[in-house]
Order: structure tokens, then C-alpha cells, then sequence
């Protein structure tokens, strides 16, 4: 590792003070994607600011009926909150399909929005890489465009979908590799975030970003902006839901394609369809157009072909990856199905 | 093809050993470490203790696995700086009095390791997982310690060891 120096405050205006500062700093939280990271050289901070130490790790009750989660709850006591477990069990679900039990005990709600994605070539710092060599106020590794390896590599893990720029060239088709990420998109969560200019919202769906020409960006917040909480709103979909992840084995490994389903359902009908997919594109995938498909019909598979269509529409494959279409149409119909039917989704089916 | 790195932009200080207090299996040890001294480097070639195995170094095999105030983590994946005030539980901690602890007892009862490498970080992440309180099957008990891999494939012997302790039924 690069060296560092390392500080802990224990007030958020410290912290934000500390991150502002000349020096290379970042926050650390549970450490599990940083470290990670900074063993292999990607990141490279000569200051780390500890934020553990910060009043942010609680878990309250909104008037709204919504609940809000301090960025440093860990993920595994944000999975088995009782009023997680209770009104956003696709949160929990989702939370609880990542990782291994160790790293959910670490994993924090904010460094989870943050980790970065797990293309192996932005992982090998031999290898040309957009995304980590693309010029950042962050980066020492910055020294311009170098390509991606990816593109023309191995590319089985990559994206589908939102790779092109607006003139339709390809510089980074890395995926988002958080599984919290695509239930808070399905659940509509709103990022609260301070900085030196004070405090503001960010609706998850601009949280994250596509790569278009500046792969490097992976998010909308500032280098020296902090996360504080995540709000949900008080709509749960705790009755119809359903977090499918595809990977290559069962357990520890990230997604293939997942897709998290909420649906309200009056009867046999869908009144309130949410949906999002995951290990398919730069940032959690939603297209409310193909929801509203949903609203007014009765559940059935053939509803559902229609909106696995329109999710997709699009979509591009580089080769190694070009299965994920097909895969995410299937595991969208096969998701509802489960969402609708709580003995299938017990079954895991 | 890049294969150097840019010198920094901004030179970083010289970074002096910080003092610190870990407490490990109740002992307090008083270390001087850099900052990037990770928990399981701080634990094996700082305090001795070498009962804590790295296999990757990256959070993906279990091998480092510790209790942090009864919690368990990965111990490659974390500072030692972080933890000065923290309860740290290792394998070497776990027996009381000479007596093994009931997961390390059920272990040998079972055969549940071949080369034993991974076994120190199975049995503090069993350890965890019953403090966890979150298993109600067998199938709980193997996703639940899906983070400890056992290159040996000792996995059957493994379930049925912590099966034993938390007197789950596996049929046999
Ligand atoms: C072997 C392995 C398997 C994994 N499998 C999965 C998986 O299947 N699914 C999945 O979703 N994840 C998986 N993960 C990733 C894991 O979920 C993340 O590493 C973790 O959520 C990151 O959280 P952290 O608190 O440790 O972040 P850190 O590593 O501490 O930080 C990550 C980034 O976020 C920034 N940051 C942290 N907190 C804040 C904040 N409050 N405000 C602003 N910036 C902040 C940091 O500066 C850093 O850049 C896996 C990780 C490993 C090692
Ligand atoms: S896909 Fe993105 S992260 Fe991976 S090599 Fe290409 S530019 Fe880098
Ligand atoms: S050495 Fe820590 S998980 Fe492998
Ligand atoms: S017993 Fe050899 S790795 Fe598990």
C-alpha cells in the first residue's frame, strides 16, 4: 500500500473539513472495497479519514411512515433491523445476497453506494483501463484516455446497457456491482449528503451515472462530499416483491444479472410496479416506461414478456457478455413471477 | 503499457508509527504501527499471534476471520488503527480454562478439516454466526459460512460439526 496518514473526527463537519484539505484524503468506513482497492494500487490516498467514529450509524422512523439509515449502519444490522425486515424486506433480501456474513458485519450503507466496480482490468494496473486512468482530482493513476481493456478482452461480467456516449463511441462498459444499490433504485431512496456547501438530497437514480466519455466519474457527488443517510420512502412493497440475483455460484459472488421487483397488486392486478436490474450497466438499471406496461393488468407471464422487452430495448452485447440479454429478459419474467407468488419466492423459484 | 506509476502529485509527509493498544483474547498489546498495517498483519507479525491464517489477503476466503466485540470480520480488510478500543477475539482465544470451546471440541469430533488451514477462521466465523443468532436450518448454516472457503472440500464435515453444537438436525 501507498503510505498514508489517518485521522478519526468525531463530528461530520470535521470530517468534511479533513476531506477538503490539500492532501489526497478519502473516507474510510468499513474498509472492505478501499483497502481492497489500495492494495493493488488503484487507490492510492496519503490520508485516510476514518469516519467510524461519526454519529451516523443509527436507524430511525420518519413522521412519513419512511425510515432513514446512517450511512455507517453496517449492512448486515441494516438487514436485520426488525423494521427493515418488516416494511423493506427486498432491501434485506437484497443486502443479505451480497458478500460474505464478515463482510456485511463491515460493509457500511454508505461505503456500499461507493464500491467500485470489479472489472478486472481496472483491477490490474498493468492493464489499459479508461475508467482508472482517465484524469481525476482523486487519482494519481490519472494520466488520460488509455482505452479499456475490457472491450476487447474478456468481457463476460460487463455491460449491456447505457455504454454508448452521445456520439456513440464505447470508452468503459463496467457495471455497478452493488446489490443494496439496485433495491434502494427500486424502492426510489433519496442520498443525503453534506459538504463544505452544506447539505442536499440526491435521488438515488442521479446518484450513480453512465460512463459516457468519463468512465472515471462513477457518481454525481463531489470528492469531498459525504453521505449521512439513506432515506426510504414509506412505500416497502413488503406484500409483493422479490430480489433475483444470477451468478455462477450460489453464494459469495457477485451478480450476474439481478433484478429487484416491488409490485402492489389489487386482487390479480398490478396497480404499482417498480422494477430495477443489476450487472447490467454503469448504474442500477429502472425505466419506469416499462413499469407503467404493468399498471391495470392482471399478473400473468404474458404481461410480463412486454416489459422484460422494453427494459432492454437497447441492449448491446460485446461478446463474452452477450448471454446477459437473454438472461435478464428471463430473469425479469421469472422475478415477477416470484414477486407475485410469495410460496415461489420461499422456493426460491 | 503502463507499468509504473506516476510519482504523487502531492508528497505525502513522512508518516510516523503510531502507538497502539490492541486487545486481544483479554491482553493488552502495545504496538507501534504505521497506519497501513492491516488487523491480521498487525495480529500475526506484530503480537504473535499466527493462529489467524491470510489466504488472500482480498476478503475472499474467510482464512482471517476474527471476533471483533463478538462480531466477526475479515482481518485483511480492516487497519489495526481502527480497532485500538475494540474486544478482539482470535482462535488462540476462544478455549476457557484449558478447556476447548464447544465448536472447537465438535471440530475434532467430526474430522471437519483435512490440511487445517482454514480452520482457525471456520471455527471463529461459527463462532459469529451463533452469536448472530440468525439460523434456523441447515441451509442457513451453509450460506451463512459461504464467506469461509475450504480448499480441502472439508465443507461436509464442516456443517456437520457447527450443525452439532447449534443441535440442528442433518439427517445422519
Ligand atoms: C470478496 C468480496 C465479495 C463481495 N461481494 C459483493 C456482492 O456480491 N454484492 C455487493 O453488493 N457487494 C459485494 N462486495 C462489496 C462490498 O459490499 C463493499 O466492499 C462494501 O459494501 C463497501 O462498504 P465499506 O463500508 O466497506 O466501504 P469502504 O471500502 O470503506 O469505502 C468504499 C468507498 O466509499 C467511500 N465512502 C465510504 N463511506 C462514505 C460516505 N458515508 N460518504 C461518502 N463516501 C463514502 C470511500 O471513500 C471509498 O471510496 C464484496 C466485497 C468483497 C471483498
Ligand atoms: S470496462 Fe471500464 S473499468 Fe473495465 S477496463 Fe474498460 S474502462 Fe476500465
Ligand atoms: S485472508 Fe482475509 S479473506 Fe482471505
Ligand atoms: S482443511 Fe484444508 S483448506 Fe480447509
Amino acid at each position: 500500500m501507498h503510505p498514508f496518514s489517518y485521522a478519526r473526527p468525531t463530528e461530520v463537519t470535521e470530517a468534511v473539513h479533513e476531506l477538503a484539505g490539500p492532501a489526497r484524503a478519502k473516507f474510510i468506513a468499513g474498509g472492505t472495497n478501499l483497502l481492497d482497492l489500495m492494495k493493488v494500487n488503484v487507490e492510492q490516498p496519503n490520508r485516510l479519514i476514518d469516519i467510524n467514529r461519526l454519529p451516523l450509524n443509527t436507524i430511525d422512523e420518519l413522521d412519513n411512515g419512511g425510515l432513514r439509515l446512517g450511512a455507517l449502519v453496517t449492512n448486515a444490522d441494516t438487514a436485520y433491523h426488525p423494521l427493515v425486515e418488516q416494511r423493506y424486506p427486498l432491501l434485506s433480501q437484497a443486502i443479505l445476497s451480497a458478500a460474505s456474513a464478515q463482510l456485511r458485519n463491515m460493509a457500511t450503507n454508505g461505503g456500499n453506494l461507493f464500491q467500485r466496480t470489479r472489472c478486472y482490468y481496472f483491477y490490474d494496473t498493468a492493464m489499459p483501463c479508461n475508467k482508472r486512468q482517465m484524469h481525476h482530482s482523486d487519482q494519481i493513476t490519472g494520466t488520460g484516455p488509455a482505452g479499456c481493456g475490457a472491450l476487447g478482452g474478456y468481457n463476460r461480467i460487463h455491460a449491456i446497457l447505457g455504454t454508448e456516449a452521445s456520439d456513440g463511441t464505447v470508452h468503459c462498459i463496467a457495471t455497478h456491482p452493488s446489490d443494496m444499490a439496485v433495491a434502494l433504485t427500486a424502492l426510489d431512496a433519496t442520498i443525503h449528503v453534506t459538504g463544505p456547501n452544506g447539505d442536499r438530497t440526491v435521488p438515488i437514480g442521479n446518484l450513480h451515472r453512465l460512463p459516457g466519455s468519463e468512465p472515471q466519474f462513477d457518481h454525481t457527488l463531489r470528492p469531498d462530499e459525504l453521505v449521512t443517510a439513506i432515506e426510504l420512502p414509506p412505500q416497502g412493497f413488503p406484500d409483493h416483491y422479490t430480489y433475483l440475483k444470477l451468478r455462477d455460484r450460489s453464494s459469495y459472488a457477485f451478480a450476474l444479472v439481478s433484478v429487484a421487483v416491488g409490485l402492489e397488486m389489487d386482487g390479480d392486478v398490478v396497480t404499482n410496479a417498480r422494477l430495477a436490474l443489476g450487472g447490467v450497466a454503469h448504474k442500477p438499471w429502472r425505466k419506469p416506461e416499462a413499469e407503467q406496461l404493468l399498471i391495470g393488468r392482471t399478473a400473468t407471464r404474458e404481461h410480463f414478456q412486454p416489459v422484460a422487452e422494453a427494459l432492454l430495448e437497447g441492449a448491446v452485447g460485446y461478446g463474452h457478455n452477450t448471454f446477459k440479454i437473454d438472461l435478464a429478459k428471463r430473469a425479469i419474467v421469472r422475478a415477477l413471477g416470484m414477486a407475485i407468488n410469495k410460496e415461489k419466492r420461499e422456493e426460491g423459484e | 503499457m503502463q507499468t509504473t506509476l506516476p510519482a504523487p502529485t502531492v508528497e505525502s509527509a513522512p508518516v510516523p508509527l503510531q502507538p497502539i493498544t490492541l486487545t486481544v483474547n483479554g491482553t493488552s498489546y502495545q504496538l507501534n504501527l504505521a497506519p497501513w498495517t492491516t488487523l491480521l498483519d498487525a495480529l500475526r507479525e506484530y503480537a504473535n499471534l499466527t493462529g489467524t491464517k491470510k489466504g488472500c489477503d482480498h476478503g475472499q476466503c474467510g482464512a482471517c476471520t476474527v471476533l471483533v466485540n463478538g462480531k466477526r470480520i475479515n482481518a485483511c480488510l480492516t487497519l489495526a488503527v481502527m480497532h485500538d478500543d475494540h474486544a478482539i477475539t482470535t482462535i488462540e482465544g476462544l478455549a476457557t480454562d484449558g478447556a476447548l470451546h464447544p465448536v472447537q471440541k465438535a471440530f475434532i469430533d467430526h474430522d471437519a478439516f483435512q490440511c487445517g488451514y482454514c480452520t482457525p477462521g471456520q471455527i471463529c466465523s461459527a463462532v459469529g454466526m451463533i452469536n448472530e443468532g440468525q439460523v434456523r436450518t441447515v441451509a442457513d448454516v451453509r450460506e451463512l459460512m459461504s464467506g469461509n472457503l475450504c480448499r480441502c472440500g472439508a465443507y461436509p464435515h464442516i456443517v456437520d460439526a457447527i450443525c452439532d453444537v447449534m443441535q440442528l438436525d442433518t439427517g445422519k
